[in-house]
């Protein structure tokens, strides 16, 4: 049985604040019971996370971000052509497009929480701006999945930017 | 074959009239590339250079940690091909505590051998029908727009959708084999942490039919391709070379483990069946003042003629059969389109990187019949050793794992030649040779460049590992002039927008 909410936390545990998603996904997994949440965690994203979409009410994509300006922001993401040339890792929104060209339907309300990194090092740990960006992240992500409705997550857009990085 | 190309006349580089074109990073490879062109006031190109700008910590992340934690940290290397590096160290520590591959539980080694199977199966799926069927299939040339995943499945949705599956499918492999899609812990020393069970089994079993048959189209596909526009693509970023990888003791193609054989570009075997253990007596890297990635070279033809592709292309020209069926036959095709023993033709990379894959999915079928692969009977033991070194065919070819450990298990010594390395030689002359051949006199546009990228995405580099944070990876190319001026620029940002100018 596939379960309603799938939080896609991604990024390489072992390169500094890249751990951010993964990093929050540990969160989630002690704070929250399961019943209802599918936590995945990989690298990077690929093509074939599109199919973990299938069935879903809500998906949360969460990432390290450098382009964030603020400690976090979360946005509605919409699918959308993949023109990133990013090599071998795609953009959240690129997988909902791969969702819609092989379903033909529109895709799960789908969000995307990026926290902002700033240090990428294979082997370092966490850097303490991060630790910071995750913790304000986790109790916003908490106030989200305590909530588990479009409608309320679209409600607190409103409290961060919409920005999609 | 174009080495004149590698450095510019040092009189030409003496006077200010030639411009520097940088093409930072090359996309849709792994990691961070560039390539520059150094072009004299008529656009001719004196200088072509494949830069890597990689990280070179590896071996510092390793160092210092017990040994019986590489299979897991060892992944964290590279985001792409997680399970290969994973199994390159599980061969090395095997010897660590005193299990050599012939001694490996055999349930242990063919669910290994499974567990690379399906890692191999979706990383080529994924490089051909994500990374490179948008240029395979709209042309080199093509609007910008277009080449991407998603303007393939756009036009060709039944391709694009066997793509996602069969990249799924690959997954599966891996998390039923190793309990999880990525971070498995399968492999451990000297053997395996679980065998499968009859579910899990039969769960990969009822799709393998399907994979095999879409594994099977995508050959067809890629020949039809290739054949459909010769010469060109026996001709585009084409270099002669010699060839290098693992084969089994009957000549097979091998991916998981067997013996060391190189070939020279006429087909003659230069080494066979060697212990890898002994890789250091025919195989030195030559590091380059301009690149951070090394240059290995068999040492017995030297730096300039001992150099060597690895990979696909390499494997399927180096076997002498390939003990599956329908791979087979594919095989047999291909090494008789081109009239010659060995196919030098770099975009060819693409049509061998298929066959493996049908090669991949021929073998899930079989291992998956195969009642060992559920048997308890998973890990052997022996008598401690101080140096370990595991070799296996990564999907983009030969890959070496080297440790030391001292009395406490700890690594004091690591050494790891990754796939990509044996491929830094073949990657600059292949951009040299399209610099060559379709720049050279030509104004530089956006899809001009991209056939460079194309050279250099046809032996589908890992230039680095996995950190992907969002808006890192703008395309930039700049145009200057010898005294380092910026004259022109082009800016390809994360969002797709495309900037021309200063």
């Amino acid at each position: 049985m596939t379960k309603p909410i799938l939080v896609l936390g991604y990024g390489n545990p072992s390169r500094g604040d890249d751990a951010l998603g993964p990093l929050l996904l540990d969160f989630v997994d002690r704070q929250f019971d399961l019943a209802r949440i599918d936590l995945l965690t990989d690298f990077q994203l690929q093509i074939e996370y599109a199919l973990d979409l299938q069935g879903r009410e809500l998906v949360l994509f969460v990432d390290a971000s450098v382009a964030c300006s603020e400690a976090f922001d979360f946005a509605e993401l919409q699918p959308a052509r993949d023109n990133s040339y990013t090599s071998h890792a795609m953009s959240p929104a690129a997988v909902l497009q791969v969702y819609q060209s092989i379903t033909g339907q529109f895709p799960p309300p789908s969000f995307l929480l990026s926290i902002q990194g700033l240090s990428f090092e294979l082997g370092a740990g966490l850097s303490d701006e991060a630790a910071d960006n995750l913790q304000q992240a986790c109790q916003f992500a908490g106030r989200l999945l305590s909530h588990s409705a479009a409608d309320a997550w679209r409600q607190a857009l409103s409290q961060k930017h919409t920005v999609i990085c | 074959m174009y080495e004149h190309l590698e450095t510019a006349d040092p009189n030409l580089t003496s006077v200010a009239n030639l411009k520097r074109v940088v093409v930072d990073p090359v996309s849709r490879v792994e990691g961070h590339g560039k390539v520059t062109l150094l072009l004299d006031e008529n656009n001719k190109v004196q200088q072509a250079r494949l830069h890597i700008v990689e990280f070179r910590g590896f071996e510092k992340f390793i160092q210092g940690r017990p040994y019986w934690e590489l299979p897991v940290l060892v992944q964290r290397l590279c985001g792409i091909c997680p399970v290969s590096h994973h199994l390159a160290a599980a061969k090395a520590i095997d010897q660590l505590v005193g299990i050599d591959p012939a001694n490996l539980p055999p349930a242990a080694d063919k669910l290994r051998r499974l567990l690379h199977f399906g890692q191999v199966l979706q990383s080529h799926a994924l490089h051909f029908f994500h990374l490179s069927s948008p240029d395979l299939l709209f042309g080199f040339e093509s609007e910008i727009g277009k080449r991407n995943i998603i303007a393939v499945l756009g036009e060709y949705p039944e391709l694009g959708l066997q793509g996602v599956k069969l990249r799924k499918y690959g997954q599966e492999v891996i998390r039923m084999v190793s309990g999880k899609r990525v971070h498995g812990t399968g492999a451990i020393a000297g053997g395996m942490n679980k065998a499968l069970n009859k579910e899990e089994r039969d769960y990969l079993l009822q799709d393998i039919d399907q994979m095999i048959a879409w594994a099977d189209a995508s050959v067809a596909l890629i020949k039809k391709v290739h054949t459909s526009n010769l010469p060109f693509y026996d001709d585009f970023a084409t270099i002669r070379s010699n060839y290098l990888g693992l084969v089994k003791p009957n000549g097979a193609l091998e991916l998981y483990h067997g013996g060391i054989r190189a070939k020279n570009e006429r087909g003659e075997t230069l080494v066979d069946h060697f212990d890898y253990c002994h890789y250091n007596d025919i195989i030195h890297e030559e590091v380059r003042s301009w690149s951070y990635m090394k240059f290995p070279y068999l040492t017995s033809l030297g730096t300039a003629m001992g150099w060597y592709r690895v990979g696909p292309l390499a494997r399927v020209n180096n076997c002498d059969f390939i003990d599956t069926p329908l791979a087979e036959a594919a095989r047999a095709e291909f090494k008789a389109h081109g009239g010659e023993t060995m196919v030098h033709s770099t975009l060819a990379y693409h049509w061998a990187r298929l066959i493996e894959m049908l090669h991949c999915a021929e073998s899930i079928k079989t291992l998956l019949h195969d009642p060992d692969i559920m048997s308890a009977d998973l890990v052997a033991k022996g008598e401690k050793r101080y140096e370990g070194i595991g070799v296996i065919e990564a999907p983009r070819g030969t890959l070496f794992h080297h440790y030391q450990v001292d009395e406490n298990d700890i690594v004091t010594k690591a050494n790891l030649i990754v796939s990509t390395t044996s491929n830094n030689m073949g990657m600059n002359e292949s951009v040299r040779q399209v610099a060559a051949e379709y720049l050279s006199g030509q104004e530089l546009t956006e899809p001009l460049l991209n056939n460079l990228e194309v050279a250099i995405r046809a032996y589908d580099p890992c230039l680095s590992c996995a950190t992907h944070a969002v808006g890192k990876m703008p395309l930039q190319l700049e145009l200057l002039d010898a005294e380092g001026k910026l004259v022109d620029q082009l800016v390809r940002h994360s969002s797709g927008e495309f900037v021309h100018g200063i």
